[in-house]
């Protein structure tokens, strides 16, 4: 620090104008304590790489080999054939089973994630072509998702066997049918992945923006530094300037090391413009810093500011997102509550930037609530450190 | 010896205890999760908008829109004219997804020929995209098996543990061992990051404890507190939320102990090592970000690639959310619960021996 402000604290108000070179020599304060403490390193470069990867490979939600077993009460042609096609399906990986009893205890354990059971009586209830059921499927309630999945392809897997059947066998099409049509618009190979990733960006700069500052002031004030401060000429701009800027700058650092560790090894499509993209994500970690100082200030003490955070910014950023939650599918009053949550608009735009481009009319909106959000959290900081000063 | 581990837990509790601050965020955080999650944390597809470009003028295109605009997963059916409404639509996200009738829909559906339905899929929620397709899939067939006079056989599909795939079923027992693992990190590895950095701690070392009693002392809390806050859950899961428990209370409750001992072992290692509160605070997040991303909550294990599988297997959270599932949901035989134990019991001794040996060498 220079030593002028260690001197008598100057009160004649002209004094507490904010002058660039204090800006600059706290900034340089609040810069050496990132950089001296190798967890700030940790968090600002090599965590963000980490969590990426874990997200790139770990959160896959398209089921790709489905473990499904197979119980066949019937030996018939037919139903041999069906196994067969239905072990072709690219999505399931078929165990066969002795029993019922056998695939159920699998499932119990979590071997597999359903059965099917070809029952004694396929073959003739086929012949009969009534409306009788020939077939059965089980499946792992406990993972809805999955279990969704494992309906809907072996609904696949039988449908495309019907037909298949039907056609070999010369008979006319049932009457009418329909052909499904599957298109994706952006992210035409539907790969999970592609919007996981720019949507953990948001979670990763939430933790960096907010779990970070979170601390900071707190820590002057349990270290007794903060008095120290305020008995200086420090104006408080000056003093909330320092705390931001230098954050801001580890957290951009932080973004740019995700885009580029997406686009150029983990291969996600980038479409948009780095200008925007690091246009949007200033307003996002205006917002994200300033919820991290806002909580500091107003709890003063690191552990309670700490578990503040956790349950402030990140939670609401995994859950209330829209990362991998559908917004649309929560009710109306948590519906609501996602509005208040920059990390929702971050994440829209992001995935916008990365699967589509520049669509000004998303961008746009997200841009602007980011910036109300920032002004906000920002603002009131500023109103809450006066009155600390007081 | 127990007296004084006695006193110790009892100076940890009145720490965590003590100010209204601290009391607020042992039950504070917990009720709001408890009252979010299991209506956020959902992978339905429910309330969403539907697009349709109708360029079909017969019946049958109208009947099928009819048929779409009930179900429960769309809410809102918005009227699309021509390709540029379409683009629009999906750019800008109004609509999850667009339902396209090409013009000869009905009269290849009454020519008896296949007619083609176009369905296009945003790429930014193509989860929710896939199973919404699901769901019109089923929409098509039953309407076309209304309309044959023979029905093609159906498949009779059965969900055990969950009849109606009811997402809550899957959020409680998960939530269940996501709270006990912040709680357990909290109180083992922030709370003595606190104590050094505050002073604190040095008193204690020049007290008669043992570094082996201070870990034990560190501990117990941990597992009173972690215990309590899955109580209140397990309570609200039966009472409020209406699942049945179907196994034995015993049963979870005492691998529930396995399991803080092992996540407890993890915090007081990452303690002993860091010097500050923020160095704590990011180790433990470090840990607790990935173990609850690799979890299997937000998406399922095998997923995976097979060597990330491997690493997943020195995740507690893992195991430890297979045990509570199959304790709440699907009444394991205690055998079958062994298989995910003994990993626990693996990784709890890891971790606390590791702990142990840091915690002499450091603090001798």
């Amino acid at each position: 620090m220079n030593p002028e402000s260690s001197s008598l604290p100057d009160v004649r108000p002209a004094s507490r104008r904010g002058s660039l070179r204090r800006l600059v020599a706290l900034c340089r304060k609040e810069s050496l304590q990132i950089v001296r403490d190798p967890s700030s390193i940790l968090i600002a470069f090599v965590l963000p790489v980490v969590l990426l990867f874990i997200f790139g490979y770990g959160i896959n939600l398209d089921s790709t080999a489905l473990r499904v077993g197979l119980v066949m009460e019937d030996q018939g042609p037919e139903a041999r054939d069906f196994a067969a096609s239905l072990a072709g399906s690219p999505y399931l990986r078929v165990i066969p089973a002795e029993t019922r009893r056998e695939a159920g205890h699998a499932l119990t354990r979590g071997r597999v994630r359903g059965f099917v059971i070809i029952p004694p009586d396929f073959s003739e209830n086929l012949k009969r072509a009534g409306n009788a059921a020939p077939l059965m499927v089980v499946t792992d309630g406990a993972e809805p998702n999955t279990a969704s999945f494992v309906e809907n392809y072996v609904r696949g897997a039988w449908q495309g066997w019907q037909e298949h059947r039907s056609e070999r066998r010369g008979e006319p099409p049932a009457g009418r049918s329909v052909n499904l049509e599957p298109r994706f618009w952006f992210n035409p190979s539907a790969e999970s992945r592609n919007y996981l990733i720019p949507g953990s960006i948001t979670i990763i700069m939430t933790v960096i923006g907010a779990l970070l500052t979170s601390l900071v002031v707190a820590r002057e004030w349990e270290r007794g530094t903060m008095e120290a401060l305020l008995a200086s000429r420090v104006t408080r701009a000056e003093l909330l300037w320092s705390k931001l800027l230098p954050y801001y700058a580890l957290g951009t650092a932080a973004m740019l090391i995700c885009v580029a560790v997406s686009v150029f090894w983990l291969n996600v499509p980038f479409r948009g413009s780095w200008l925007v993209l690091w246009l949007v994500g200033t307003l996002f970690l205006g917002s994200s810093l300033g919820l991290g100082l806002l909580l500091s200030t107003l709890t003063r003490n690191q552990f309670n500011a700490a578990m503040a955070a956790l349950n402030a910014a990140f939670l609401p950023a995994l859950i209330l997102s829209g990362f991998i939650y559908e917004i649309r599918s929560m009710p109306p009053v948590i519906r609501g509550v996602t509005y208040l949550i920059p990390a929702r608009y971050f994440v829209t735009a992001i995935q916008t930037l990365f699967q589509a481009g520049e669509i000004w009319p998303v961008l746009g909106q997200s841009m602007i609530f980011l910036l109300a959000a920032s002004v906000f959290f920002i603002g009131l900081t500023a109103l809450k450190t006066r009155r600390n000063l007081e | 010896m127990v007296h004084r581990i006695f006193s110790l837990v009892r100076k940890e509790l009145q720490a965590l205890l003590r100010d209204k601050q601290g009391r607020l965020l042992l039950v504070g955080p917990v009720l709001m999760q408890l009252a979010v999650f299991p209506f956020a944390a959902t992978l339905e597809v429910k309330n969403n908008t539907l697009a349709v470009l109708n360029e079909d003028a017969g019946p049958e295109s109208f009947e099928l829109i009819q048929r779409f605009s009930q179900a429960q997963a769309f809410t809102r059916l918005l009227r699309l004219e021509g390709e540029r409404e379409l683009a629009d639509a999906l750019d800008r996200q109004r609509a999850l997804l667009v339902v396209r009738f090409p013009p000869d829909f009905s009269r290849s559906l009454a020519a008896g020929k296949a007619a083609s339905l176009q369905v296009i899929l945003d790429g930014r929620r193509s989860n929710s995209g896939q199973i919404a397709l699901g769901y019109i899939r089923q929409m098509v067939n039953t309407w076309l098996a209304g309309q044959r006079p023979a029905p093609a056989p159906e498949l009779v599909v059965r969900h055990w543990f969950n009849p109606n795939l009811d997402f809550v079923r899957h959020i409680i027992p998960s939530l269940v061992a996501i709270i006990t693992t912040i709680s357990t990190l909290v109180v083992t590895s922030l709370s003595v990051a606190r104590e050094r950095e505050q002073g604190t701690f040095d008193q204690l070392l020049v007290s008669p404890l043992t570094p082996g009693m201070i870990m034990v002392g560190k501990t117990v809390p941990a597992i009173l507190v972690a215990m309590f806050q899955a109580t209140i859950i397990l309570t609200a899961g039966i009472w409020v939320y209406g699942i049945p428990f179907a196994s034995s209370l015993p049963l979870l409750y005492g691998s529930m102990v396995f399991y803080i001992l092992a996540v407890a072992g993890f915090g007081l290692l990452v303690s002993s090592v860091c010097a500050t509160q923020q160095q704590a605070f990011l180790g433990t997040f470090s840990f607790m970000v990935p173990a609850v991303l690799l979890s299997g909550f937000p998406a399922p294990v095998e997923n995976m690639p097979v060597w990330l599988q491997r690493v997943d297997w020195f995740n507690p959270l893992q195991h430890f959310i297979v045990i509570v599932k199959g304790v709440f949901l699907k009444d394991a035989a205690p055998g079958v619960l062994f298989q995910s134990l003994w990993p626990l019991l693996v990784i709890a001794a890891l971790t606390l021996t590791a702990a142990n040996w840091v915690f002499r060498r450091r603090l001798a």
